[in-house]
């Protein structure tokens, strides 16, 4: 194998692996907005996820029940956000910003005596001679298992959002909270759900940064993800494969710079790290010029508070 | 079963009370906290909210705290009143500080009969302007997400001041640590107040809460704004444009939180460091809130939030709590707020639901 081509699988699993943790939090927070439910909190409920996720794998050795731990943390950081915004009808941007902040402030707190720690790795799902195939081998068999359970989560949404009745009502919930609430469905255990639902995938995507990218606990380590997660929403068009797309193209665009610097080039790290939220912010910028494009996919009811009686 | 129900008015006196009872609340979460770390959560309080302002310099300390909050959070409030949510001060903070130190090192002896720190303290805010345009023009040519552009632009921000205070702003004399060489005196800010660190700042923040109370209350232009975030249709109707709120939003709220930056290095900091901020920008945005986006209201509100940083550093020294549990209590108190305030509107009642 040439050294190039080498290079280029090594790129390509490594894309995957900085786009998954944006592919989860991106897809959680997909569905909570397809319910009307805007979530800014990702950052904190990540956050949440990844130290909660850390404590319990760290200190039983089972990196899959850190997971499960991370998933539960994350919802419990969401359903903080639902008792707000979903019954006692706050500012949903408000109630975000709070868990963002909370999120962080609780998962320092949590975490100060787990940094540094190392953590033993979780084994790869396909065995060596699946992996070793050239070329095929690392492409499809070389990565961890919550690269694949990324991609079933995606393709679950999307097959549940489009191709199940209980997607289209949650579509409905999420575009006319009114005609919902009058043909019976139940309104705010809808919204629940998703945010629960956002919450869980959240913790995971903080999870897997601590469990497996990483694998370590510091301060603050998502990085913004969260952020750029909510962003990647907009981008996707609130449509759950394009969210996948834009997840990789983010992951492409962190580990092209490593590349770059790997490579030699002389170019400040610091000046390198600001690519991913320049990014960003030029991705949003061309998504959103077209305004009409961007209001035809936005939910209608998104971030609208819903009482019966309004 | 309990249910809410709509107010016919909204209760004024809750209005006023909700800060009080979320204060309340997250004091009644803090001592539950303070108890399972097994600490007497009398003594935790004593430490946190009752030590550090026992004589004359514990309260210019917590003036210094005080006065960044004060800046950003007048700014935001008058952006929040208009629904522009620019929730990027923090990196505001940070550009108005290197555009601060950068004229404090070409200028700082003074001249033209100017005091030194006057041109490092305006090009700070002309950096925070510069910060916050930026949304402003992705929002108003492209539609762009404000919350998220202002953002991200806290990370590039972060950057920035990592790559200059290790790059073109070290002091080649530092030993190779990353950090600008000190200011020349004349840049430094006035100090307020002998033998302590209270510095111009603090003038300078009440004053912009003045200032902004008679932009908001008394102004035609605060009136645009206000009409603009409350009612949007009746504001279009009346042909105010939008886009100027939005500008003038970001560029009232990025030139403070430029200030606030340029006054943390040129006062209490005298140089530029890899961190000038711990987070003023965001607890801001809870500054804001709790001060009801009145002026007077973000004054109370920055006292009890600088006394949870004053007191938080205190906790760390003395009680070995870490200085994260701040973040918690900023959080929560955030949390309680916005519950509380329902209730100025809503009516808890017992019954099923119709």
């Amino acid at each position: 194998m040439g050294d190039e081509l080498s290079t280029a699988i090594a790129v390509i699993a490594a894309t995957l692996r900085a786009g998954t943790p944006l592919v989860f939090a991106a897809i959680g927070e997909l569905v909570a907005e397809r319910a009307g439910v805007l979530n800014l909190g990702i950052e904190g409920m990540m956050l949440v996820g990844a130290v909660v996720g850390f404590m319990v794998a760290a200190s039983t050795g089972l990196t899959p029940l850190g997971f499960v731990a991370a998933a539960l943390a994350g919802m419990g950081a969401a359903a903080i956000y639902g008792a707000l915004a979903l019954n006692l009808m706050t500012n949903q941007v408000a109630t975000g910003l709070a868990l963002a902040i909370f999120g962080a402030g609780l998962a320092a707190f949590l975490g100060q005596s787990w940094v540094g720690i190392p953590l033993p790795g979780m084994a790869l799902p396909f065995p060596e001679t699946l992996r070793s195939i050239p070329v095929a081998g690392p492409i499809l068999f070389g990565h961890d298992w919550l690269v694949y359970l990324s991609l079933l989560t995606v393709a679950g949404v999307a097959f549940f959002l489009h191709r199940t009745r209980g997607g289209l009502i949650l579509r409905a919930v999420g575009e006319n909270q009114e005609s919902a609430h009058a043909l019976g469905y139940p309104v705010l255990r809808i919204r629940w759900l998703a945010t629960l639902f956002g919450g869980a995938m959240a913790g995971i995507g903080g999870g897997y940064l601590s469990l497996i990218y990483t694998p370590q606990w510091a301060e603050n380590m998502t990085a913004g993800r969260g952020w750029i997660a909510l962003a990647l929403v907009v981008f996707a068009t609130w449509r759950p494969w394009r969210v996948l797309l834009g997840a990789y193209v983010f992951g492409g665009v962190t580990i092209l710079g490593l590349q770059i610097q790997a490579a030699g080039i002389a170019i400040n790290s610091n000046l390198v790290a600001m690519t991913p939220y320049l990014a960003t912010i030029i991705v949003l910028v061309l998504i959103s010029r077209d305004a009409t494009r961007i209001r035809l996919h936005t939910p209608a009811s998104l971030a609208r508070p819903f009482h019966p009686e309004a | 079963m309990l249910r809410l129900t709509r107010r016919t008015n909204p209760s004024r006196s809750l209005e006023i009370l909700a800060p009080l009872v979320a204060v309340a609340l997250t004091l009644v979460v803090a001592a539950i906290l303070f108890v399972a770390l097994g600490k007497n959560p009398a003594d935790a309080f004593a430490a946190m909210f009752w030590r550090p302002v026992q004589d004359l310099y514990g309260w210019s300390e917590l003036g210094v705290k005080v006065a960044p909050l004060i800046l950003c959070a007048v700014g935001l409030a008058i952006g929040f009143r208009a629904s522009v949510w620019n929730i990027g001060a923090e990196g505001q903070i940070v550009v108005g500080a290197i555009a601060a130190s950068w004229v404090a090192l070409a200028t700082g002896e003074g001249g033209f009969g100017l005091p030194g720190w006057l041109l490092p303290l305006l090009a700070g805010a002309l950096g925070g302007m510069v910060w916050g345009a930026i949304p402003a023009l992705l929002r108003t040519k492209a539609n762009a997400n404000e919350i998220l552009v202002s953002l991200m632009l806290v990370y590039v921000g972060g950057f920035l001041l990592q790559y200059v205070v290790r790059g073109p702003m070290r002091d080649p004399m530092s030993f190779g640590f990353p950090q600008s060489p000190m200011f020349p005196d004349p840049a430094r800010l006035p100090i307020l107040l002998d033998t302590t660190r209270l510095h111009l700042g603090f003038a300078l923040a009440l004053l912009a809460a003045l200032v902004a109370w008679l932009f908001v209350a008394r102004s035609y232009q605060g009136f645009v704004f206000r009409l603009s975030g409350e009612a949007p249709a009746a504001a279009a109707y009346a042909g105010f444009s939008r886009a100027k709120v939005i500008w003038g939003s970001f560029l009232i709220s990025g030139g403070l939180a430029g200030l606030a930056g340029a006054a943390e290095v040129l006062g209490p900091i005298g140089q530029l460091q890899p961190a000038v901020s711990p987070g003023y920008g965001f607890a801001a945005i809870i500054v804001a809130f709790l001060g009801r986006l009145h002026p007077i209201g973000i004054i109370a509100a920055a006292l009890l939030m600088g006394l949870f940083y004053l007191g938080g550093e205190i906790a760390q020294m003395e009680l070995q709590l870490p200085i994260a549990i701040t973040g918690v209590f900023q959080g929560l108190l955030l949390f309680f707020l916005l519950g509380a305030d329902t209730f100025v509107r809503w009516r808890l009642v017992l019954g099923g639901t119709r």
